[in-house]
């Protein structure tokens, strides 16, 4: 099967490593950080009026790739429930010796609790490794969009982009 | 036959229909909306999810949000709203024959803007026919304004953006979408929205069809194979899955009946769905004071809808002397370039130039008449 988002729904190794909106490893390294993962040049550009630190540049041609300027990042997150793709998440991987986290955007009830263990998954939804939930923010701000944070083994910090749907039971 | 008089009937109340009674009514024009359902919005209502674009296309904003803000800003610009009103014929003097609660009205206008909007695409297969099968839009409409599930396990068709973003709101209410279908090489819609699905672990399936749909009474299950570079279907390829549901999401085509019984000229243009009418840079068609907008001028998405909208009912307004050509020609450069926005980059670019071509026709149908 060809790789690559248009073929699979998954952007390839190659897609992201050319995105401009994806930071180095030495900058998820220092801290929280945006990763935009958004590789197809769509017109939009909700995420570049999202940040306040204009750390993020679309410009005049809204169908260009976000580019991240890692500098400006401070991991806050509020591009994360801005992006309508969804394709926004916060990586810190200087979360403590042996771990990483992850925020990403969640929109399946039930809603995870902070603390619980879940299962996290990758870009492919395959299950990679257990999850814990630490926190789980819907603010009126972020329109209807959760942003779940869990923490993850660092070894599966770049390969972890969401969870496992939770039971509805 | 009750008479209604008014300067500009607009028929449909979806985004391009509430944009264009909007712009016309907040100019000054006393406008009558007309659609057949009990309530407004077209299928805007239904569209849960983020929009793109940018600000002024209201982008991060869910669908049905920028649908009640529209609305309010209709009530509030004076229109008069004529609902659950079947349009069902227009005739050469611009009168619009309308069923009202079982009687005839007959709807007199200076000027008429048709925004009807597109109807879904069939597919044929054997058991296509059992229930259980059904268009991608009927089953959103389903979960998202009914609030009823149309099944638990289902297997969706098609991967433009309507097949990628109903899989993932089946989801988001309660079903489990076991596979996604595709017949070209490539997914159709934004990578993005295919994204979501894929995290939420439904397998997308390229070059591959449904070769059969098998039941008793209702969907039980479905059979689907790959096909090769002659979209054949390779023996030997096909896969089964349980399934109770099969959704269709294999494109819209325009509805253009009004627009062809009043006397428009049409082009066939496959990328906006089939025939759709001529029309100039003002939408209007080849028939003088009828002007067209949203999905019957070819398909596109409801940010286009809205702005097709605004530009008629700014077009009509001015030549009924409520705006002046200086302040429609300022308002319709703006919503031209918001228009060229949504249709650029590389998902854009066919809709462009399909765009374009049509407008060109246009030109030279023009031009024939005017030497005839």
């Amino acid at each position: 099967m060809r790789e690559g988002v248009a073929y699979t729904g998954v952007p390839s190794k190659e897609e992201l490593r050319q995105a401009p909106g994806v930071p180095s490893q030495e900058r998820m390294r220092q801290g929280r950080v945006a990763v935009i993962e958004c590789v197809q040049e769509i017109p939009c550009n909700p995420c570049e009026s999202a940040c306040r630190f204009q750390a993020i540049h679309i410009g005049e041609q809204i169908t260009d790739l976000p580019r991240i300027d890692e500098e400006k990042c401070t991991g806050c997150g509020a591009c994360v429930a801005a992006c309508p793709g969804l394709a926004i998440t916060v990586v810190d991987k200087s979360y403590s010796e042996t771990e990483g986290t992850i925020d990403f955007p969640f929109e399946y009830l039930p809603l995870p609790q902070k603390g619980d263990q879940v299962e996290a998954v990758s870009r492919g939804g395959e299950v990679v490794c257990p999850a814990r939930v630490l926190s789980v923010k819907k603010p009126k701000s972020y329109q209807g969009t959760a942003v779940v944070s869990i923490a993850v083994p660092l070894e599966f910090v770049d390969e972890v982009r969401s969870i496992k749907r939770l039971c509805r039971s | 036959m009750r008479q209604i008089e008014t300067d500009i009937a607009v028929i449909g109340a979806g985004p391009a229909g509430l944009s264009a009674a909007y712009q016309a009514a907040a100019a000054g024009a006393k406008v009558t909306l007309i659609d057949e359902n009990k309530r407004p919005g077209g299928q805007l209502f239904k569209q849960i999810h983020k929009f793109f674009g940018s600000r002024e296309h209201h982008a991060g904003v869910r669908g049905y949000l920028i649908g009640e803000e529209l609305l309010t800003q209709v009530k509030e610009s004076g229109a008069d709203v004529m609902l659950d009103s079947l349009v069902y014929g227009l005739l050469p003097d611009k009168s619009v024959g309308v069923i009202h609660e079982g009687l005839n009205y007959s709807v007199k206008a200076k000027k008429i803007i048709i925004a009807s909007g597109a109807k879904e695409n069939y597919m044929a297969f054997p058991g296509s026919t059992l229930p259980g099968v059904m268009g991608a839009g009927a089953a959103q409409t389903m979960i998202n304004v009914n609030r009823v599930l149309p099944g638990k396990r289902i297997l969706m068709v098609g991967s433009g953006n309507v097949g990628l973003i109903v899989s993932y709101q089946l989801m988001q209410a309660g079903a489990e979408v076991v596979a996604l279908v595709e017949g070209a090489p490539k997914i159709g819609g934004y990578g993005v929205h295919a994204g979501k699905l894929r995290r939420a672990g439904v397998p997308i399936y390229v070059s591959h069809t449904i070769k059969q749909v098998y039941g008793k009474e209702e969907v039980e299950g479905v059979q689907i194979a790959a096909l090769d570079e002659h979209w054949n279907m390779i023996e030997g390829t096909e896969q089964d899955f349980d399934v109770d549901t099969v959704c269709l999401a294999v494109g819209l085509n325009p509805m253009t009946e009004l627009a062809w019984m009043v006397g428009c000229k049409f082009d066939y243009i496959p990328a906006f769905g089939g025939h759709v009418p001529l029309h100039d840079r003002n939408m209007e068609t080849t028939v003088k004071g009828v002007y067209v907008a949203g999905d019957i001028t070819g398909v596109e998405e409801a940010s286009s809808a809205m702005e097709e909208g605004n530009m008629a009912g700014v077009a009509a307004a001015e030549s009924l002397g409520y705006l002046s050509h200086e302040e429609a020609a300022v308002k319709k450069e703006q919503i031209q370039n918001r228009l060229n926005v949504l249709r650029s980059g590389v998902f854009g670019e066919r809709r462009k130039s399909s765009k374009e071509k049509q407008l060109a026709d246009m030109e030279s149908y023009q031009k024939g008449e005017m030497t005839r």
